[in-house]
């Protein structure tokens, strides 16, 4: 069974949700938007306070090519505009909506019939996603139009979907593979329309089994769809890791992307929402949500309207357990711990992770002792515990040297420290430095030309 | 015997042929350098902060030496004094600047500004500021895990466990810069230092709305402006809800904190004025008052113009 060639771990899978249908959480009373959901420019607020909104109507547009559309997730009074705390607690621009009824805007079909045809040409199909305002819902939230459009001299050669789901915990992938399968394909076949591509794979880690045989099962009506079971390994989900598992290719360090190598990426959530926005021209305004952790009564997987606060997810599933908690915005490798449970679920948020007990809390850090399980653990091939030490000296020309820019953040090294360092910490302080750095160096050559 | 011989004068010659090709190679390659980059050097401190601009006092010297107008250098460290006498030296003007001294703008102590969270990340301040908020419900305010104490090459600054907040040593502090680089919420500033260590500022650096500040830390500047309508000297702005003291203007006359409902203007060695008698319960206090504000300012004024 294939698998990517470097690095790695495997930790405690505890997909306490996989076995959970998705269910309709109901129409939250609030919802806070923000402007900024996804990678690049923010988008910019097309209402204003006092304005009546309709669930799925255009609220705000992308600030530019590398930015996202924003809908109303819910029918209402817009009642500011105005700076809100995060989940992280820092002030953001978001709007804040308070539901009025359930009326939604014209031409959105909301009917659950398959609708398999679609005739468009590729650039109708990326301009319906630009509109719906679809942008990876993985976690990274890259616009996805801009994924799809090649740029010039490139050439896509295969479609890889990311039905991953490498991450501990999380399950909302998994459901939508099982329950929406067959949307599934047909996204898939309108993103290889897009693509002008012949070929797609669907990579699903083979600790899925029902859902490798649920899509293996639909894909033989579709051509050029390969169902591809993955060896379990973390971080597979991770859109490099990806590619070398399905395809056996490097992706060059950056800023080479994907599509250096012939490949698009996508994922199975971002498929299907897709498919909707395409084939029934419904927007991005609402995601599966895996709501789960040890000591919560109920783990489940939410249909959530983006916006709605973090506390009421937690609420369905049983309420926050007694003691000391840590609430993650994702998964607990890659999430973000939260300080504000009223911050919104927004396109990225796959899950919400509620660590308790010991679980919560890290342990003590102790020294460097040079084991290197760091080392071969990085699936990036880096040397984290090197880079972590030169980025506790602010030493960046050797950290860019080291190429810390190519590093995922996906926590492998700090996993399998036996002292409990906290390597990405710093990782992700180097990281961010040094690309402020390479961007401003780019800056400062831009006027020249 | 002979073998030991032998040995010893081919090793003498040798040495005495190596000495004589360096000789002549040293002469030839000669580097003129300034003697006086030397002294200057020995005039410096030594402390090789990085305080000046230069990577250690070596580069300060021979930047002193070789530039012709040296008014944009300034040793913070050796002040006023090590510069006249470099600037003596090397028969220049000599550059001036006011000591100057760290001060740490904020006054959300554990008391007055409650934990809402706990962190178990790396205990750094640039890890924790790029991660989140803080500990605290302020985005402004100090994270307390003490990046300023660890650049301090001089002593001078520390964490105070029970306020959680870190504390200039006036005297040890020598301006160089180093906390205010490293702090990544830009809450530490170099000001003016006055004569024993006097100082009025105000203690915050939050330009959240005032109903924002109340709710993260009773200590924080909401930015009513009282104080800026009080001040005597102008010396007080109120800019995006947060007010400034202009050092430069700054007298010390100490009005401005009288006015701030927060008390987010700290006094540093000096006692507040007395407040103006609310009830008639005082009488013996209001004939003092209006003797006593002129005094300090004018005791103020002296000051500056001893300076």
């Amino acid at each position: 069974m294939k698998t990517f060639p470097i690095g790695g771990v495997h930790p405690s899978e505890n997909k306490l949700s996989g076995a959970k249908p998705i269910e309709v959480l109901p129409l939250p009373d609030v919802v806070t938007i923000p402007l900024s959901q996804h990678i690049g420019a923010p988008a910019v607020a097309k209402v204003a306070k006092g304005d009546k909104v309709l669930t799925g109507q255009l609220i705000a547009e992308a600030g530019s090519f590398m930015s996202a559309n924003i809908h109303s997730p819910i029918s209402g009074t817009v009642t500011s505009v105005d700076l809100v705390p995060n989940g992280q607690g820092l002030r953001q621009p978001m709007i804040t909506i308070k539901r009025e009824g359930d009326e939604w805007a014209e031409g959105i079909d909301r009917s659950e019939t398959l609708v398999r045809e679609c005739d468009l040409p590729a650039q109708e199909i990326i301009a319906r996603i630009k509109a719906a305002g679809i942008v990876g819902m993985g976690g990274a939230t890259f616009p996805a139009h801009v994924k799809l459009s090649v740029p010039p001299g490139k050439k896509a050669e295969v479609l890889i979907i990311n039905g991953v789901e490498c991450e501990p915990y999380l399950t909302s992938d998994h459901r939508m593979m099982l329950e929406h399968g067959e949307e599934i394909l047909v996204g898939v076949t309108i993103l290889m329309k897009a693509l002008g591509v012949q070929r797609a794979v669907i990579g699903i880690e083979n600790n899925k089994p029902d859902a490798i045989a649920h899509l293996k099962g639909l894909a033989g009506r579709y051509a050029g769809i390969e169902v591809m079971p993955l060896k379990v390994q973390y971080p597979q989900g991770g859109e490099k890791q990806l590619i070398a598992a399905v395809t056996g290719r490097q992706v060059p360090p950056p800023p080479a992307l994907p599509i250096d190598v012939g490949a698009v990426v996508c994922n199975a959530s971002t498929t299907y929402a897709v498919y909707r926005a395409v084939q029934k021209n419904m927007p991005l305004i609402e995601r599966v949500v895996t709501i789960t952790g040890k000591r919560l009564t109920a783990p489940k997987n939410l249909l959530t309207r983006m916006g709605t606060p973090v506390l009421t997810l937690i609420v369905a599933a049983g309420g926050l357990p007694e003691g000391d908690v840590k609430v993650i915005n994702g998964g607990p490798m890659m999430g973000r711990a939260m300080v504000n449970l009223d911050s919104p679920v927004t396109k990225g948020c796959s899950g919400i992770t509620v660590m308790s007990g010991r679980d919560a809390v890290r342990n003590e850090a102790g020294s460097c002792i040079k084991c290197a399980k760091c080392v071969a653990a990085c699936p990036m091939g880096l040397e984290p515990y090197y880079l972590s030490k030169m980025a506790r000296r602010k030493n960046w020309e050797v950290l860019e040297e080291q190429m810390i820019t190519s590093c995922i953040e996906c926590g492998c090294c700090q996993f399998s420290c036996p002292s409990y360092l906290p390597l990405l910490d710093f990782i992700r302080l180097g990281k961010q430095a040094v690309m402020g750095i390479i961007r401003a160096r780019a800056a400062a050559a831009a006027p020249k030309k | 015997m002979e073998v030991l011989l032998f040995t010893i004068l081919t090793l003498c010659a040798l040495g005495v042929l190596a000495a004589v090709v360096l000789y002549f190679v040293a002469r030839k390659f000669r580097v003129e350098e300034d003697p006086r980059i030397d002294e200057v050097e020995k005039m410096l401190p030594g402390a090789n902060c990085g305080g000046c601009g230069f990577a250690g006092c070596r580069g300060m010297a021979d930047a002193l030496v070789k530039r012709d107008d040296i008014s944009a250098l300034f040793c913070p460290v050796g002040g006023s004094a090590c510069m006249k006498s470099v600037a003596d030296y090397l028969g220049k003007a000599a550059p001036e600047k006011e000591p100057q001294v760290a001060t740490v703008r904020c006054g959300g102590t554990c008391a007055k500004r409650p934990r809402t969270n706990e962190f178990d990340g790396a205990a750094s301040c640039a890890v924790a500021s790029a991660l989140y908020v803080g500990e605290t419900g302020c985005s402004f305010g100090c994270l307390g895990y003490g990046d300023c104490v660890a650049v301090c090459a001089f002593d001078a600054i520390r964490i105070n466990p029970e306020t959680g907040l870190p504390e200039v040593d006036a005297d040890k502090c020598t301006a160089c810069g180093a906390c205010v680089k490293a702090c990544p919420k830009g809450i530490i500033e170099l000001r003016k230092k006055w004569p024993k260590n006097r100082a009025v500022y105000v203690s915050c650096v939050s330009k959240d709305k005032g109903a924002v500040v109340m709710k993260a830390c009773k200590a924080g500047c909401i930015g009513c402006g009282k104080c800026a309508k009080v001040c005597p000297f102008g010396a007080i702005t109120v800019e995006n809800n947060l007010a400034y003291i202009d050092p430069q203007k700054c007298k010390l006359c100490r009005k401005c904190e009288n006015e701030c409902p927060t008390g987010a203007i700290r006094l540093v060695g000096m006692e507040p004025l007395p407040k103006e008698p609310k009830a008639p319960a005082a009488p013996k206090a209001a004939p003092e008052k209006p003797a006593a504000a002129p005094k300090a300012a004018e005791a103020a004024a002296k000051q500056v113009k001893a300076e």
